[in-house]
């Protein structure tokens, strides 16, 4: 019988009335009074040296305000990067500075050149517009090769060069890995590209900027996954405000798929703006603001070579891989394509010998960061992809390959530095095979043919870190901050909680999920507790979401505070049924005594906690609301199989997912429901990734696809029902929950499944080829059948 | 500026816009009714839905000045005075047909339309109908699934769980 | 968008004065013309909305026996009441999402000529008469090239008329992200012979395909266009497909358009 409640129970969002009903709050619906508006003018040209800006009849213009350029941000900070990457000698990378408002140049189409705040929206644009300035258009760098070539144009002028660092790694493994190829009994290589990838989320950013004279406090509602990490990198790096005068507030936000981790020009911008004027300034995003603005993802250009003994074993591994940082290191830009990318590409399997090399490039493009996955997609996708090849050189069934190669014995230290510890692969590929039904496979082959379709089939398996991560470990790696997570939880005197957590909802569900855990705690109604979230003044403290890491550290954080706030009830229920402490068990919200049939019940504790006549207050404090911060002391690696079939219209190239398949190992599960959901929306992704979506920029970096209108959203009818399992379940050991993370699985899994696929049912229509670069659009598939 | 006199949701509503007013913005800006939301520029993402004399319509592409003297249903207005979910918005909750939520007006007010003028759609005949809505979150997997379920029909055995 | 003035004539006289003054611009169902307008890229001094004038609306059949559509007329109610023609009612059903056709109209999808519309397709391929307020254009006289027609400052498109062919049909094939025809090809069965239109494939905007006239006026199958090909000069390349996969994709259309005609 599945739960009605509690850990394990689908239970019902409670965020979903609100946002049915058309009550939500999202930042673009908080209107300030007296707020003026912003509008940014953004370089239409790739790269350019700025000679002139002449904002004097745009000022003149009805209804402005006041117009700021890069010189007012003279002495104020740039935006910082989060992340300082060591490259193969040791030395730090190459970090350039970023302005609020370009100076000196434009580095990438969407840079802000000034920005006008007016009465209205539409008279800051009308003003933008008046503002005459003059660029000298500078030679663009768009391909990455291109733009480490010694003569290449620089994008930033006082760094060396474009390369921002070269990165080996394991550096001290690399003769062991080539000595290792150089004994294989076959060698398999792959070249492809991991294809740059706008996020997208539903919302466009949004930044309304407050300032209270009265108490010198600035207030800054944004559209971010981590209201406490833009405070501090705004006011320690940018604006020099203090935590305790500033305020960061993201109430409802509508998606954020790792773009609304980043700080952001317009937040500091608008809260700059706002304390220079003394009145609320908001902007708003257009979506083709958004495609200019918003950190793009993926986008690596990579070589990866197999080694296999002569009984198909791997001994080897060695990728070179190009990663676009774009024009300005964005906040956590540098660890994606190396500890989010590099200690992945072990995958599930027990190659002994890894050397990952990464160089990170400047390019005139807009700056790149983490996309749903970071770095684990593209371990993932260039590691099953070789795989997929290897089985076709080696004429051998490729699920076969891959299962004689799993690793098997847990914990597993890989060779690429972290410990797997807990995961069964032959469990998940066990379980997918029977989901998607792959013995009925070469029946609906037959009937494809039938109808004239050639039909494929693609299996791949993925391994995530989530839950990120070890506070020491991280900040050996290079991270600028700690990356635990916070949770207080208040019990008021009626027994009803806030639980105030420094994970930030924006789709996941934690209003609804978070409750059933302490309610399981508890033993009380989940209805009684509420999650806080969003807000620096609500909430002491908190890294935000991002990661998978919700509940795996920002739960385990909130499990910690609950059980000191069990610790503290019990100590009251002993003074009320005058027993000793340690014979106090609470089950179903009642605290009774060990073998008597004494008991008080929760809401008679909370309300002497807090009404504390009869207390013993010799020994603890009246109240009862605790705080809890946790530290994890791994990754956790969730991990899982998955499988595509595909049709392909011969004559036309087009694509259809006819079947997709997910069977994932989470390890626990708080709701079932919302762990579905999070697979399907990952998948749809990766299925975005793989057929339709790509970023596009011409040789003179003029974005292409600026818009819905060329770049490909996945829609409802691009995609089928999936079958998703999340029955295979190996806890992770090193959390109090036992939960491994589930936000970014579908997204990693999901696109070598679909390549696979689609390569397998060329192949069975007699076309000799082994690979086609994402997006696997109609166009590339029709041109790589007639190549 | 020109004066523009709607019914929204029942209730009358007025004021004066400029020619380049769009419904959402009046919607959005002059009545507070915040639900509909702006998802993108080029009339594709479908956040913005609204019914205009009983037909789904997206108020970003529609100019304040059109739907003078028309009939307006915004996402506000689909539940029953009392709080009552439609059956729409109820199927969405019961088999978790949204997350984030920004979508998520438009596609209520879509499916709505949809169910109206066909009553008992296919799985193919839903997702067609969605190709004007864009969602990012759920890969639409739930949100098919809650519009056949609205309809009556029986959804366990088409979707696998 | 900049400021403009609107107004909302209800006949077709009222509009067409309105329409007399500098700088004014015709708005149908404004699907096209409102986004185009957001990003400033046309900016007319006062809009001069069609959708009040009842009588530019509606879909019916004239004493010739064509079927008669008004200029006026949303997508949707072509889908729902061209029942005479249903290669031009499925050909509506796919324009756009349910959302745009219930606003964008035929004459705004006309007088725009977008090279990858579906309705100049069908009007080419029928061999339709537009009728404006002024005169009669057939419709070989009409389209004029991307984006350019025939139609003169302040003419607006009343109605068109659709002889019904005897056998048709459209086969749309869609650009992935704008949905819009990446190439789109209307066959029509005539009683004095076989009309093919092509849009989205060519720089020219939509046109007609002779060779495969030809052949499929004296045997109207499948077969018929088998080994048939429109070079690749001149057809549109970009991101979605190269000049060459666009004229594949015209011969492939047009074959299926064909069957699917029966």
């Amino acid at each position: 019988m599945p739960k009605d409640h509690g850990i394990g129970a689908s239970s019902k969002r409670r965020e979903d009335e609100r946002f049915l009903t058309g009550v939500g709050n999202y930042t673009d619906d908080i209107n300030l009074r007296g707020q003026a508006y912003v509008h940014f003018l953004r370089s239409d040209v790739a790269h350019g040296k700025i000679n002139k800006v002449d904002t004097s009849a745009a000022e003149a213009m009805p209804g402005v305000v006041r117009i700021f350029t890069g010189a007012d941000f003279d002495g104020v900070g740039g935006l910082p990067c989060g992340w300082q990457v060591t490259d193969k000698h040791g030395q730090p990378m190459q970090e350039p500075a970023h302005p609020v408002l370009a100076q000196g140049k434009v580095r990438h189409v969407g840079d802000p050149i000034a920005a006008v705040v007016a009465e209205t929206a539409a008279k800051a644009r009308d003003a933008a517009e008046a503002i005459e300035y003059d660029i000298d258009e500078l030679p663009a760098v768009i391909d990455m090769k291109k733009a480490v070539q010694p003569d290449a144009p620089k994008v930033h002028d006082d760094l060396e060069s474009n390369l921002c660092y070269d990165w080996g790694f394991v550096e001290e493994n690399k003769p062991a890995v080539d000595e290792a190829f150089e004994k294989a009994a076959h060698v398999t290589t792959l070249e492809l590209v991991n294809n740059r990838l706008i996020a997208n989320p539903m919302e466009p950013r949004v930044a309304v900027g407050d300032y209270a004279r009265a108490t010198d406090e600035s207030t800054l509602y944004t559209t971010s996954q981590n209201p406490h990490v833009i405070r501090l990198l705004m006011g320690a790096f940018v604006l020099g405000i203090p935590e305790h005068k500033l305020r960061v507030v993201a109430p409802d936000v509508g998606g954020g798929f790792g773009t609304k981790i980043f700080h952001y020009a317009e937040e500091a911008f608008c809260t700059f703006a706002a304390r220079a004027l003394a009145r609320p300034v908001k902007w708003t995003a257009s979506r083709s603001e958004a495609f200019m603005s918003d950190a793009h993802g993926r986008d690596h250009v990579t070589k990866i070579e197999l080694a296999l003994d002569a009984d198909n074993n791997f001994t080897a591994l060695r990728t070179d891989t190009y990663a676009n940082m774009g024009a300005y290191l964005s906040t956590f830009a540098p660890s994606v394509p190396t500890w989010l990318h590099g200690t992945l590409m072990a995958g599930n399997y027990k190659t002994p010998l890894i050397y990952v090399n990464v160089k990170a490039v400047f390019t005139n493009t807009v700056p790149v960061d983490a996309y749903r996955g970071a770095g684990r997609p593209e371990a993932t996708f260039q590691l099953e992809r070789v795989i997929d090849k290897a089985a076709i050189e080696l004429g051998v069934d490729p699920i076969e390959l891959r299962r004689k190669n799993f690793i098997t014995e847990f914990p597993y230290e890989t060779p690429v530095a972290v410990a797997y510890d807990t995961g069964d692969y032959h469990a998940t590929m066990d379980k997918l095979e029977e989901i998607a039904d792959l013995s009925g496979f070469e029946a609906r082959r037959k009937e494809s043919a039938a109808r004239g379709r050639l039909r494929g089939l693609g299996v791949n398996t993925y391994i995530e870190a989530c839950g990120i991560a070890p506070s020491n470990l991280v900040g050996q790696l290079g991270a600028r901050a700690g990356l635990y997570e916070s949770a207080t939880v208040r019990v008021n005197a009626t027994g009803s909680i806030s639980v105030m957590t420094g994970s930030h909802s924006h789709g996941q569900g934690h209003e609804t999920a978070f409750p059933q855990v302490v309610a399981d705690m508890l033993g009380i109604d989940e209805s009684m507790i509420d999650i806080v979230h969003g807000d620096t003044a609500r909430v002491p403290m908190g890294m935000g979401t991002y990661g998978s890491r919700s509940l795996a550290v920002g739960g385990s954080a909130m499990v910690r505070a609950t059980e000191k706030v069990i610790n503290k009830a019990k100590k009251i229920a002993a003074h009320l049924m005058e027993a000793s402490e340690a014979d106090i068990e609470l089950k179903d919200g009642q605290f009774t005594v060990a073998g008597t049939d004494k008991s008080v019940a929760w809401g008679d504790v909370t309300l002497a906690a807090y009404v504390p006549h009869n207390y013993p207050l010799e020994d603890i404090e009246p109240g009862l609301e605790e705080t809890a911060f946790y530290d994890p002391s791994n990754f956790t690696y969730p991990s899982g199989a998955y499988a595509c079939e595909v049709e392909v219209d011969p004559e036309t190239g087009k694509v259809t997912i006819e079947r997709f398949a997910a069977a994932d190992d989470f390890g626990n599960i708080i709701n079932p429901m919302i762990v579905d959901g999070q697979v399907h929306g990952g998948i749809g992704q990766g299925i975005g990734q793989a057929l339709l979506e790509g970023c596009a920029y011409d040789e003179n970096g003029q974005l292409i696809t600026g818009s819905y209108m060329d770049y490909a959203m996945p829609r409802a009818d691009d995609v089928p029902f999936y079958q998703v399992d999340h029955s295979c379940q190996t806890p992770c050991t090193h959390n109090p929950l036992g939960v491994k993370g589930c936000g970014e699985a579908g997204a990693i899994g999901s696109p070598p499944a679909v390549v696979n696929a689609v390569v397998n049912a060329l192949r069975s229509g007699g076309h000799d080829l082994t690979h086609i670069d994402m997006p696997l659009s109609p166009s590339r598939v029709w041109q790589a059948m007639n190549a | 500026m020109p004066e523009v006199t709607m019914t929204v949701n029942g209730k009358p509503a007025s004021g004066e816009v400029e020619g380049r007013t769009l419904l959402v913005q009046f919607l959005r800006e002059d009545l507070n009714l915040t639900g509909t939301h702006v998802g993108c520029d080029t009339s594709q993402c479908g956040a913005c839905v609204v019914h205009v004399d009983g037909q789904a319509v997206k108020a970003c592409t529609m100019l304040a000045a059109e739907a003078d003297g028309a009939e307006v249903t915004t996402i506000e207005g689909m539940a029953a005075p009392d709080g009552t979910l439609d059956r729409v918005q109820e199927a969405f909750k019961e088999h978790h047909g949204l997350q984030c939520g920004f979508c998520t007006p438009g596609m209520v007010m879509s499916a709505a339309a949809l169910l109206r003028d066909t009553p008992k759609p296919t799985e193919a005949e839903v997702r067609e109908y969605l190709e004007g809505n864009i969602c990012r979150c759920t890969g639409y997997h739930n949100i098919v699934k809650a519009i056949m379920a609205a309809s009556g029909q029986e959804v366990s055995a088409l979707a696998a769980e | 968008m900049y400021n403009f003035d609107f107004v909302k004539p209800s006949s077709i006289k009222e509009a067409v004065e309105a329409l007399g003054t500098e700088e004014a611009q015709a708005l149908g169902g404004g699907q096209t013309l409102i986004p185009t307008m957001k990003q400033r890229l046309a900016m007319p001094a006062k809009l001069v909305s069609l959708s009040g004038i009842a009588e530019m609306k509606g879909v019916g059949k004239n004493a010739a026996g064509e079927l008669v559509v008004g200029g006026a007329t949303p997508h949707a109610t072509v889908e729902r009441e061209a029942g005479d023609y249903p290669a031009l009612a499925e050909l509506a059903r796919h324009i756009g999402d349910p959302a745009v056709r219930n606003r964008g109209t035929i004459g705004g999808s006309l007088a725009n000529n977008d090279p990858s519309a579906c309705y100049p397709a069908a009007v080419l391929g029928s061999g339709a008469t537009v009728v404006t307020s002024n005169r009669e254009i057939a419709a070989d006289d009409f389209f004029e090239g991307m984006f350019t027609n025939a139609l003169e400052d302040g003419e607006i498109i009343t109605e068109v008329r659709f002889p019904i062919p005897q056998a048709a049909n459209y086969q749309k094939f869609e650009q992935p992200a704008s949905r819009f025809a990446l190439v789109g090809v209307f066959v029509a069965k005539l009683k004095d012979g076989v009309r093919v239109a092509v849009t989205g494939a060519s720089e020219e905007g939509v046109f007609r395909w002779g060779e495969a006239e030809k052949a499929l006026s004296s045997d109207f199958s499948p077969s018929a266009v088998e080994g048939l090909s429109v070079s690749a000069d001149g057809m549109i390349a970009d991101l979605h497909g190269s000049a060459a996969y666009r004229a594949h994709l015209v011969g492939v259309l047009t074959k299926r358009a064909v069957a699917a005609a029966g």
